[in-house]
């Protein structure tokens, strides 16, 4: 019993990191006013940056090229909705449909469209002394890849950075009232750029994460929704990073459910497990949105010069 | 009177050279992206053009038959935007719809006429398309869950229910392919003419196509729609507007068109349900409503150049080699440039009507409660 808690709770923080990751950033990008709906484009772009790092300088290169292809994603957003103001939820999903197809496209010709499966070199896991000889909770926490301890690291600092420090503050108040912002002095376009490339440098951490600490290949479509789904976890979370740590642990349970299912040897619609994430989410947003507001500029299409 | 003719004028000219500039953008674009990914440009966009428009069979058995779900996806698009409901959702829509359509082709197929037969599917198919949009459209109305998260949700439920019906309860009889039993003839929209595959499905899609224009156009409806999707604070101060029942009516609408999507595209083209029914419709949808500047008859126009796009996109990988998601590529691009054009501000009567019209999508914000 104590091994199948374990494996439950292990498979739990393993599919929420990439979510938790994703998430987090969002919490950022949406604390400055914006809804990126292209999280899902910088995922699958993190996904693809990490398979070709991967070929050039192994995992810590994967990482870094990771990150680099969300921030990309991140800059085309960046100008349409900072530079530009435009429709945000339009221009997200033109830079998701902009990046699952270029990753597509650019996967087959580099990497041929034989179908060959692609092997790229996995990130070890890293057991922290001490606390990873705790019963039931120590090997499932911390016996993890290094993303999955970014990830723990990132939810007490940005909670920390957005309640205790100035720039958090000028951060919050753009999202909330973006003129009086400007009033004061904060230089909101350059805060909201920094947030979206914040939130782009995670969103290709995510799915860098996938790759080199879950999977190990690149497969087109591979980010199958998360980006959406931490959308999601962002309402959920309340727009707190602990909140979405919270909510993104949710996820990676409902998600982790199924293998308790399959060790039990219970038959059930293994498509149910698939559309649990998603179900769970539209049962979830009933009961949180409507009591906690989100950032009152969330969405506006603002400019000072305007 | 010279003035008005003038205006009359200017407008059909404006009217033309976005498809113009469209085609020559998706040439250029494409020619660049094959170029860069290392293929021969010139044999590439010879294909696409042979693939799409540059025959009468490519027209009549590719082109307009890919267009057919990309028009009725397009105006679900056009009309949430217009009424500011930001349907993501047409994708999940087509797939409940054809999920509807199948169900009710293969039991009334077997027994009943083509002409019981046909209409209950399509009809089916709607309301099935309906309701899936009902279920993201009452949360918002409910709880205030934006739509924008809900239908993209949506999507994805309707994807693995897909997915698990044509492994279980819908199987095909033999049991061994992941798709449900083929609809037998009497199920089947018949084609327009012997010799091409365009069914009957393409003049559905354009009479909606004027059915919306003309509603939105000139009914006290349309203009309820209108006046919500362009300032919800005066349809709201106005107190003439119920907002909720008219942003209501909207979506479940948007959901029946893309609903009738699907139904036409099982009973017209692929006969049987199966997950990869949709090579993403939905989502293509929302670069044909804005490249159709959320105007219905536009949009069907904008519908048969994304159905090229794709048929010769198809024609490309098969000629050329160039993988087909070139095809997406170029798709998102012209969004992306779009939106961004439409942000910068250029002089000329072309482009103040896509201002006119960016000025209805720019105030449909999400968080603005119009449910």
């Amino acid at each position: 019993m104590t091994e199948a808690a374990s494996s439950f709770l292990e498979a739990t923080i393993r599919t929420a990191t990439p979510l938790a990751l994703a998430a987090l950033g969002e919490t950022i990008v949406e604390r400055a006013g914006i809804i990126n709906i292209g999280l899902e484009g910088m995922i699958i772009a993190g996904a693809f940056g990490a398979a070709v790092g991967a070929g050039l300088a192994s995992v810590p290169g994967a990482i870094v090229t990771a990150m680099l292809a969300g921030v990309l994603c991140a800059a085309i957003l960046g100008i349409l909705v900072v530079t530009l103001h435009a429709e945000q939820i339009v221009a997200g999903t033109a830079v998701t449909l902009l990046a699952l197809g270029a990753t597509g496209l650019l996967y087959r010709t580099t990497f041929g469209t034989t179908g060959v499966a692609l092997t790229i070199p996995t990130a070890k896991s890293i057991a922290i002394p001490l606390l990873s000889s705790a019963p039931v909770l120590g090997r499932a926490l911390f016996v993890q890849p290094v993303t999955t301890y970014v990830a723990y690291a990132l939810v007490p600092l940005l909670a920390w950075w957005l309640s205790r420090t100035h720039a958090g503050l000028s951060l919050r108040a753009v999202g909330e009232n973006p003129e009086a912002a400007v009033a004061a002095g904060v230089l909101a376009d350059r805060v909201r750029w920094l947030a979206v490339l914040f939130g782009g440098a995670l969103g290709g951490l995510s799915g860098g994460c996938l790759v080199v600490a879950q999977v190990g290949t690149f497969a087109e479509g591979m980010s199958a929704g998360r980006g959406f789904i931490a959308i999601a976890i962002v309402a959920l979370g309340r727009w707190s990073p602990y909140g979405v740590a919270v909510a993104a642990l949710l996820f990676g349970a409902a998600s982790a459910v199924q293998f308790v299912f399959q060790s039990f040897g219970w038959s059930v619609p293994y498509q149910l497990f698939l559309a649990l994430p998603y179900l769970l989410t539209l049962v979830a947003l009933a009961g949180v949105t409507g009591r906690h507001a989100p950032p009152t500029a969330l969405g506006r299409r603002w400019s000072h010069t305007a | 009177m010279s003035e008005a003719l003038r205006r009359g004028a200017l407008r059909a000219g404006g009217t033309l050279i976005a498809p113009v500039v469209f085609v020559a953008a998706v040439a250029a674009l494409a020619g660049v992206m094959t170029a860069i990914s290392g293929y021969d440009p010139q044999a590439a966009l010879g294909a696409l053009w042979r693939g799409s428009l540059g025959t009468k069979y490519a027209v009549f058995s590719a082109t307009l038959v890919r267009a057919t779900p990309l028009i009725l996806t397009g105006l679900a698009v056009t009309l949430a935007f217009t009424a500011g409901v930001m349907n993501i959702g047409a994708e999940g829509q087509l797939l409940a719809g054809a999920t509807g359509a199948i169900g009710v082709g293969l039991v009334a197929g077997q027994s009943a006429s083509r002409w019981l037969t046909l209409p209950l599917e399509l009809v089916f198919g709607s309301l099935a398309g309906a309701a899936w949009a009902f279920i993201p459209a009452w949360w918002r109305r409910q709880f205030g869950v934006l739509e924008v998260i809900s239908t993209i949700m949506m999507n994805f439920v309707a994807l693995y229910m897909v997915g698990y019906l044509v492994r279980g309860p819908m199987q095909e009889h033999l049991r061994i392919y992941p798709q449900s039993d083929t609809l037998p003839t009497a199920a089947r929209l018949p084609i327009l003419a012997s010799g091409m595959r365009l069914h009957w499905g393409f003049p559905i899609a354009c009479l909606c196509s004027l059915g919306l224009w003309w509603t939105l156009r000139f009914t006290a409806a349309g203009f309820r729609v209108r006046v919500l999707g362009s300032n919800p604070d005066a349809a709201q101060s106005a107190a003439l507007i119920d907002i909720r029942k008219t942003a209501m009516r909207a979506f479940l609408v948007s959901g029946a068109l893309a609903g009738l999507a699907g139904a036409i595209e099982v009973t017209g083209v692929t006969y049987s349900l199966y997950e990869n029914l949709s090579p993403g419709y939905g989502y293509t949808a929302i670069a044909v409503a804005l490249v159709g500047a959320l105007n219905p008859v536009l949009t069907a126009l904008s519908g048969i150049l994304f159905g090229a796009l794709e048929a010769g996109a198809a024609a490309m990988q098969r000629d050329a080699g160039v993988p087909s998601v070139l095809a997406s590529v170029v798709e998102a691009s012209i969004i992306l440039l779009l939106i961004a054009f439409r942000e910068v501000r250029v002089p000329g009567s072309v482009f103040r009507r896509f201002r006119a019209r960016r000025a209805q999508v720019a105030d449909s914000t999400p968080t603005s409660g119009r449910l």
